[in-house]
């Protein structure tokens, strides 16, 4: 049974994500108390080795079907056949895009357990033991992970990214691809960047951001009012996004943007770990929900349990004042 | 275009959520149980495509609390069919255990085209279902989906990269999608609707049939997280809160 753990970068182009940063430094934990080393598989262009110098091994993959774009399938075969090569004890993959699109069917592939949304992992014996963050981040549930591969997917700003940036010569190994990359029924197409257009939530010092505890369309009017007050964009969590009530640049989170204001005011925001995961290194984080074991709390500065409505009428009255 | 949209029930996250005394699982009792919200952004993207091309929607799920809430509410906004599968053990179900149960009906079902369910689930620690579905049938899948358009017999796919990054890939064949998030926020069924499809249509009944479940995470205990708590609490009422929280604004040098 091999010792090795094996980090997925969840990178399709542009820069290599800071998670993979983050699962390379615990994946050297990790082995270290396994007594195995690290691969990291970088599908697609490698760019230079300097990147993953903390890891002992590259993987890479090379086929056209892999060069541009992304196909969950292709992903898929390349990431079954380094894993088929390597035999990992541990896959590590994040909880972006392709850790949600890839992890399951992999563990699924290889027949051993995967756990999800893991914020903490540890050895005992010759089991892998996580900590995961279930319902919206409300609860925990520690799970053993048992077999000669087994598969998680960790949540992004769980571990320091430091410790897997630093300096070594990793050796690059070449797996050959799969021949099932010939045969694709789901092919690559075009990746767009981000629209630029729109308003720009990013440069903003302060936020004022809306969640689903809004309620409706109307109601998110106040929230303008005030944003427009502090002559600031206003922001919003995903749900009041997918619900139409605000456009795509208006979101904040890890489908969304990453902001890093002076101050974040939170209104009727849970607080789900992919909206923190996109405003947690705000300077100052003040949050307005009246549930008080709200997961936004943990990460606010200030916070109240007072209902928005009377309370954003209050602040506007205060800076008209 | 025939599509099939796997929905769920899952504990309303609204609610105060307590631990069952089995520390394993959540208390169910108190529990109320509602639609996932992510299936019914897969039913909204599913509805879209057969109202742009024509074809057939099916909705099928597990039987769980108010389960015909949710099938009916989906013939109520136009689904054609809604299934059912019975004979679950109650309680927390594993996804690899719907991924097996839907794959069996899926085969039962025949042909279609396209498997369509949420990208996640609240409780999904063994996996997300898409993946799951996908690799139980041999068939392709992608999660994150934003968007799925017809193009001739193909279904040209968006998929959400994180960032705002967008990829687009083209399905030429039976495809699995985990859906984030529909083309528009998913449809409202008025009441009287839904009460007009439960008298006028049925849900039809799969059994579930033996499956083999495979290996997954041995959950030991389940806890709420311990509070850092890290946040200061502003206490006081709307106007001294209010004032609290623009005196924090001015501290910063963001306000006059």
């Amino acid at each position: 049974m091999s010792k090795d753990v094996l980090v997925i970068n969840e990178r399709v182009q542009g820069e290599n994500p800071d998670l993979t940063f983050e699962l390379i430094g615990k994946a050297k934990e990790i082995a270290g108390s396994l007594g195995g080393s690290v691969g990291v598989l970088v599908v697609g262009d490698l760019g230079g080795t300097d990147a993953f110098g903390a890891a002992d091994r590259i993987y890479t993959v090379e086929h056209e079907a892999l060069s541009t774009g992304y196909s969950s399938q292709a992903w898929e075969e390349a990431v079954l056949a380094v894993v088929e090569a390597v035999q990992p004890k541990l896959v590590l993959f994040g909880t972006g895009t392709i850790g949600i699109d890839l992890a399951g069917s992999i563990a699924k592939r290889v027949s051993g357990p995967l756990a999800s949304y893991v914020i903490d992992l540890a050895i005992e014996g010759d089991d892998v033991v996580a900590t995961s963050q279930l319902y919206g981040g409300k609860l925990l549930a520690e799970s053993v992970l048992e077999g000669d591969t087994v598969v998680v997917s960790v949540i992004a700003g769980s571990f320091p990214s430091e410790a897997g940036r630093s300096g070594g010569s990793p050796e690059v190994v070449s797996v050959s691809a799969p021949a099932s990359l010939a045969s694709l029924s789901l092919l690559p197409g075009v990746v767009k960047e981000p629209d630029k257009t729109g308003v720009d939530i990013t440069t903003s010092e302060l936020l004022v951001s809306v969640g689903r505890g809004v309620g409706s369309q109307a109601n998110i009017e106040m929230l303008q009012e005030l944003a427009d007050a502090f002559k600031v964009p206003l922001s919003a969590s995903r749900p009041v996004i997918d619900q139409g009530w605000l456009p795509k640049p208006h979101q904040v989170g890890k489908s969304g943007k990453k902001v890093k204001p002076k101050v974040y005011l939170a209104f009727g925001i849970s607080g789900a770990p992919e909206h923190l995961e996109g405003m947690r290194s705000s300077e100052m984080i003040i949050a307005c929900n009246t549930d008080p074991k709200a997961p936004i709390f943990e990460v606010a500065h200030y916070g109240t349990t007072l209902d928005l409505f009377d309370l954003v009428p209050e602040i506007l009255e205060k800076l008209e004042a | 275009m025939k599509i099939i949209v796997g929905m769920r029930q899952l504990a309303d996250l609204v609610e105060e959520l307590e631990v069952a005394d089995s520390e394993v699982d959540i208390d169910r009792d108190f529990v109320k149980f509602v639609s996932n919200e992510w299936d019914e952004a897969a039913l909204e993207e599913a509805l879209l495509i057969k109202e742009a091309v024509g074809g057939e929607v099916v909705v099928v799920a597990l039987d769980e609390p108010d389960v015909d809430q949710t099938l009916y509410s989906a013939i109520a906004k136009g689904a054609d069919r809604a299934v059912k599968i019975v004979g679950v053990e109650e309680g927390w179900t594993p996804t690899r255990l719907r991924a097996q149960l839907l794959a069996k009906w899926l085969e039962s079902e025949g042909s279609w085209d396209a498997f369509f369910t949420g990208v996640q689930a609240a409780d999904d620690l063994d996996g997300q279902l898409a993946g799951l579905v996908g690799a139980t049938l041999g068939v392709p899948h992608a999660a994150v989906v934003s968007k799925a358009e017809p193009e001739g017999s193909s279904l040209r796919i968006t998929q959400e990269l994180g960032g705002g990054t967008l990829a687009e890939s083209i399905a030429t064949g039976k495809v699995v999608l985990g859906v984030q998030a529909g083309r528009q926020a998913p449809r409202y069924a008025p009441i009287t609707r839904i009460r007009q499809a439960m008298s006028t249509s049925s849900i039809e009944m799969f059994e579930a049939p033996e499956v083999d479940l495979g290996p997954g995470p041995k959950v030991r205990k389940i806890y709420p997280p311990q509070s850092k708590g890290q946040a200061t609490m502003l206490d006081g009422d709307p106007v001294e809160v209010a004032e609290k929280i623009v005196e924090l604004i001015r501290a910063k040098g963001l306000v006059r």
